[in-house]
């Protein structure tokens, strides 16, 4: 079994030790610190790619910077904050890790942070989307 | 105790006025005895933004949903859910949501199905409260917790069951998705989630009628008018029609069957709310595709 990177391990330990009605207010304190798109990419819709899977708009990029540390970034609108909740999680949770440790994070990584019950599972496939999309989006940048 | 209804013009020519108020009206009786404020949307967390002071949230998936059961919760856990938001069985309930009121109606079904009295929609929702720039805010509602009695769901009157659409073909039956997923191009609505259905398309002899196109772009339910011209003169349904409405999950003809019933009058209309989800993946059922209704078979008894 893989050992999850330390802050993916930190944000679960996190959410778990809350009660259900807590762990909703994490995931706004999350949403509410969604950083704005680098103006770099602001200038540039069409680097974004779009998770159709989300039930709001929702679009993400993801970087390899010069040192080969990984960077998620994601733009969702004010109205969704459960969609920027998931967007902030995963752009914390992998910021700065390898590409390797990128690749290996686990696809439930998602479920297994306490949210199914005070999200609801369906919600919840909406950041396991934009997890596939971004190790996807990583996987097609190192190998182009 | 019941609040006292709106009598706004617009709504007097709706068959049931009673079912709306307005913001105005909402603005001037926020704070009355016996009167709840309900928010009920799509995000989970916009209540936490930022709500209509007072108002208490339920949330479709993780209230009233079993957790267990593909079913809605029992007259228990219901009994418990309205007891600890304050709301008592002759509260007059207002609720509001996001995207057009699509899960306030959900929610407003849910409470017909346990029989409560005096439930009301906001006409517009939380987005037109929001446009005219009323009052929110972040604070946490109090609320004091009441005796909801425990009353058994009386599903038959509004829900209909896959069995009951197999006895239902040569009636009315209304799809309210949106085209793509009418025609079978897709099983999910645009820039949704995949929730899983094996087969596209749409019930034989189902009208295409998106739910939408009862909203009018300030979130509003359209004047009478619209509504008679959309539902009867072009959906083909006459008074007396016996009326099932689906979609994918049952949430968007919650929005509809609000439409046929209470602001056009029909009677005895039921939301499949096993809809395609369940159609779409059961065995041995017959389904159309294309842009054409197609032939209802013979009904199942």
């Amino acid at each position: 079994m893989t050992t999850l990177p330390a802050q993916l391990a930190d944000i679960q330990e996190d959410f778990l030790a809350l009660e259900q009605k807590d762990r909703l207010l994490l995931l706004l304190e999350f949403s509410n610190e969604l950083p704005e798109l680098p103006a770099r990419f602001q200038e540039h819709p069409d680097l974004l790619e779009r998770v159709v899977e989300c039930q709001s708009p929702v679009f993400i990029f993801v970087e390899v910077d010069a040192d080969s540390a990984f960077h998620l970034h994601a733009t969702a609108p004010r109205e969704s904050p459960t969609t920027r909740g998931f967007a902030s999680i995963l752009a914390q949770g992998l910021d700065g890790l390898s590409v390797e440790q990128v690749l290996a994070v686990p696809d439930d990584y998602p479920q297994s942070i306490g949210l199914s019950a005070a999200v609801s599972p369906l919600r919840l496939r909406g950041m396991s989307a934009m997890l596939g999309r971004a190790k996807r989006q990583l996987r097609e940048r190192i190998a182009g | 105790m019941s609040a006292p209804f709106d009598t706004t013009e617009k709504f007097a020519a709706y068959a049931h006025p009673s079912k709306l108020v307005s913001t105005e009206w909402l603005a001037k009786h926020q704070g009355d005895a016996g009167l709840v404020i309900v928010e009920s949307d799509e995000d989970v967390l916009l209540y936490e933004v930022g709500h209509i002071p007072g108002s208490v949230k339920i949330d479709w998936h993780t209230d009233l949903n079993d957790t267990v059961n593909r079913d809605y919760i029992d007259g228990a856990a219901f009994a418990a859910l309205l007891s600890s938001k304050g709301i008592a069985r002759d509260s007059t309930v207002v609720i509001y949501g996001d995207k057009s009121n699509w899960w306030a109606a959900y929610a407003l079904w849910v409470f017909t199905l346990f029989g409560h009295d005096d439930v009301r929609l906001l006409d517009g929702g939380r987005e037109k409260w929001l446009a005219e720039e009323r009052e929110m805010t972040t604070d946490a509602s109090s609320t004091t917790t009441t005796d909801y009695p425990v009353v058994e769901r009386n599903d038959a009157p509004i829900r209909a069951f896959k069995d009951d659409v197999l006895a239902h073909f040569g009636k009315p039956l209304i799809d309210v998705r949106s085209p793509e997923e009418y025609s079978g191009a897709r099983t999910t609505m645009p820039a949704y989630p995949e929730e899983g259905a094996l087969r596209g398309g749409h019930i034989p002899s189902a009208v295409s009628v998106p739910w939408a196109r009862a909203a009018a772009s300030d979130s509003t339910f359209k004047p009478r008018s619209e509504l008679d011209a959309i539902y009867r003169a072009e959906a083909g349904l006459t008074d007396g029609d016996d009326v099932i409405a689906y979609c994918r999950i049952g949430e968007r003809s919650s929005h509809t069957w609000f439409v046929l019933t209470h602001l056009l009058g029909f009677e005895g209309v039921r939301n499949y709310d096993g809809s395609w989800t369940e159609w779409g993946n059961a065995v041995a059922v017959p389904i159309s595709v294309g842009t054409d209704p197609g032939v209802a078979p013979a009904p199942r008894p």
